[in-house]
């Protein structure tokens, strides 16, 4: 056993004070990686969610709100655009795929898309990935729906299930679409976006549920029976969409594009990019990312501050050990090193502790945020220049070793041969 | 030696030991001036010649009996080569101060006082120092167990070969020693130059 077997042995002795002290650390340590950590996970599965998409075109909105309720089903629309407008985007030569949607209705707080069919072929995620069927396959009859990978998991659906639409987003619905129940033809593959937590209806079918619902609430009576509705699918289609997303053929034009779309004259529209609308979200939420920040940082300083106490605290009791070891032939430093390893080795031990247990939080968030955000949080070890930092943080826990360190060797050179208690 | 409280001795013993240097005067050891050399080399030289025992409170708690009396040979290669085996040493010091091999590897904290010292004796005496500085080491120490205290040590030093300087206010002790100082007197003698 070396010296630094001898600093072992005398932390054990003081284990609970030394545990403490580390947790505390790990603590603070663990919120720090944490917020960064969320933080760019957090904005990685937004973007993940709309890299495919070029331009997103709905109704004159701010920028941010359009890109919430279109892409992430949070808040609502406030207008629609028409169907014409939708032709004319559908038609312009630099529009390589456009795919109109419908929102409005719900199933057990999933939301619910009218879309068109070319939504399974052109919508693209993350690294450029199309979406995969896990079982089944997109709608044949008019009355099939497509439901996302979490709304099966959660739902318990399996192909063939019938289910019944609510009108309305809301969790609790009071009015429903009882009278055209829909049958599970297929579940996409877990894509770790929104579009795992929605369900797909072609818009033939979401006009032909809302038949007789023109006032907002449904007429008595006016429901369009099923049989009927299927025979005159192919007239069905619906006066006015929610939002419109459209990959380009050159990416190139979609500042030309954008342009027009929020200068069209027929109606008041808003084109964005998703990116870029990223972006200034990111301004508004920064803020708070700053403050997050900074109590995380403020809490390490904390941590640390604890253990320089506890260091503290323990070096009176600790001064009849010192005065043991220094009778039997140990030096100043080598006294002060022991302070300084021991700080080092409980700030090492936090640091860890801190990572894992971020580690740990992360996947036990990563569910929640999946369930209640569609948001794919995946796990990550700290970037290169987070380590830089947790390695700084340690500097300074080696630091504030120093503090006791200098006092145990001057008072080590006072108290001489002297054991004081 | 003797001495009142407040007469000097632990400022004695600093001294002798290397930790403080002395306003004026020089101390010599083994025809080496201390008083000439440098605080690590004065270390290195307590960690090599010097044994201590304190009145009490010698050991680390937290450490088994062994690892107690093996302390000196961490600090001193010189004193770990001079023990030979060191654990073997630590053994046979522990033995010979009559403490039984059932408590050699129990916590310091765990045995009576009087134990205590022994092992604190064992530990001065490892690697056969020149010199061991005992600073009261049997007022703690009811009268019979000082006297086999001090059996066991004189037996020890001499086994060792060593010198002891023991500071004790204890005059009934002096006829047990070769020779005899009272710091009172040599205070006064200092006061009259």
């Amino acid at each position: 056993m070396n010296l630094l077997g001898l600093a072992w042995r005398s932390l054990l002795n003081r284990r609970f004070a030394v545990v403490l002290t580390v947790c505390t650390i790990a603590l603070s340590i663990g919120l720090l990686v944490l917020v960064e950590q969320l933080r760019s996970e957090v904005r990685q599965g937004f973007y993940r969610s709309v890299s495919g998409v070029d331009l997103i075109v709905g109704s004159r909105t701010a920028p941010v709100q359009l890109l919430l309720y279109s892409v992430f089903g949070i808040g609502d629309a406030t207008n629609d655009i028409s169907w014409e407008t939708y032709t004319q985007l559908k038609a312009l030569p630099e529009v390589d795929w456009a795919i109109p949607m419908a929102l409005g209705d719900s199933h057990r707080g999933y939301r619910v898309l009218g879309i068109d069919r070319s939504f399974f072929d052109h919508y693209r995620f993350g690294d450029s990935e199309t979406l995969e069927f896990e079982a089944g396959e997109e709608f044949a009859d008019l009355f099939d729906v497509v439901i996302g990978a979490q709304v099966a998991r959660q739902l318990g659906y399996d192909l063939g299930d019938q289910i019944v639409l609510a009108h309305g987003s809301g969790n609790v619905s009071l009015q429903g679409h009882d009278e055209h129940p829909f049958t599970i033809t297929g579940i996409l593959a877990p894509t770790g976006t929104p579009v795992d937590q929605q369900l797909y209806v072609s818009l033939q079918a979401h006009r032909a549920i809302h038949i007789g619902w023109e006032r907002g609430v449904q007429m008595p009576g006016s429901a369009i029976d099923p049989d009927v509705a299927r025979a005159r699918a192919d007239e069905l289609r619906p006066d006015a969409v929610t939002a419109i997303f459209l990959g380009l053929t050159a990416r190139a034009a979609v500042f030309g594009l954008q342009r027009r779309v929020n200068e069209y004259r027929a109606e008041a529209l808003s084109g964005i990019m998703p990116g870029i609308t990223l972006q200034q979200l990111w301004r508004i939420t920064g803020l708070a990312e700053q403050v997050l920040r900074v109590v995380a940082w403020l809490v390490v300083v904390t941590g640390l501050l604890g253990m320089l106490t506890v260091l503290l605290a323990t070096l009176g009791e600790r001064r009849r050990e010192m005065a043991i070891l220094r009778a039997n032939g140990a030096r100043p430093w080598q006294i002060s090193g022991l302070l300084v390893f021991e700080a080092g080795l409980i700030a090492a031990a936090g640091i860890a502790g801190g990572v894992v247990l971020a580690i740990v939080v992360q996947l036990t968030a990563a569910p929640w945020l999946l369930t209640h955000f569609g948001l794919h949080v995946g796990l990550s070890w700290p970037a290169a220049w987070q380590l830089g930092v947790l390695g700084l943080i340690f500097i300074a826990g080696l630091g504030v070793g120093v503090i006791p360190a200098a006092m145990a060797y001057r008072r080590t050179l006072a108290d001489g041969m002297q054991v004081r208690t | 030696m003797f001495g009142p409280s407040g007469s000097g001795k632990s400022t004695l013993l600093a001294l002798v030991g290397g930790l403080i240097r002395p306003q004026s005067g020089k101390i010599r050891f083994r025809g080496q001036e201390l008083t000439g050399l440098g605080g690590a080399a004065r270390d290195r030289f307590r960690a090599e010649h010097l044994g201590v025992i304190f009145q009490q409170f010698n050991l680390l708690p937290w450490l088994d009996l062994i690892g107690n009396v093996m302390l000196p040979c961490r600090f001193s290669s010189a004193r770990a080569a001079r023990a030979g085996d060191v654990k073997q040493a630590s053994e046979q010091l522990l033995a010979a101060m009559g403490l039984a091999p059932e408590l050699w590897h129990r916590r310091a904290d765990s045995i009576s006082v009087g134990q205590q010292q022994r092992v604190a004796a064992a530990r001065a005496l490892i690697g056969r120092p020149a010199l061991i500085l005992a600073d009261e080491p049997t007022s703690a120490l009811d009268h019979d167990r000082r006297l086999d205290f001090l059996e066991l040590l004189f037996s020890q030093v001499e086994a060792a070969n060593s010198a002891l300087l023991f500071v004790s206010h204890d005059r009934e002790l002096a006829e047990r020693f070769d020779r005899a100082v009272d710091l009172t007197d040599l205070n006064e003698a200092q006061s009259r130059i």
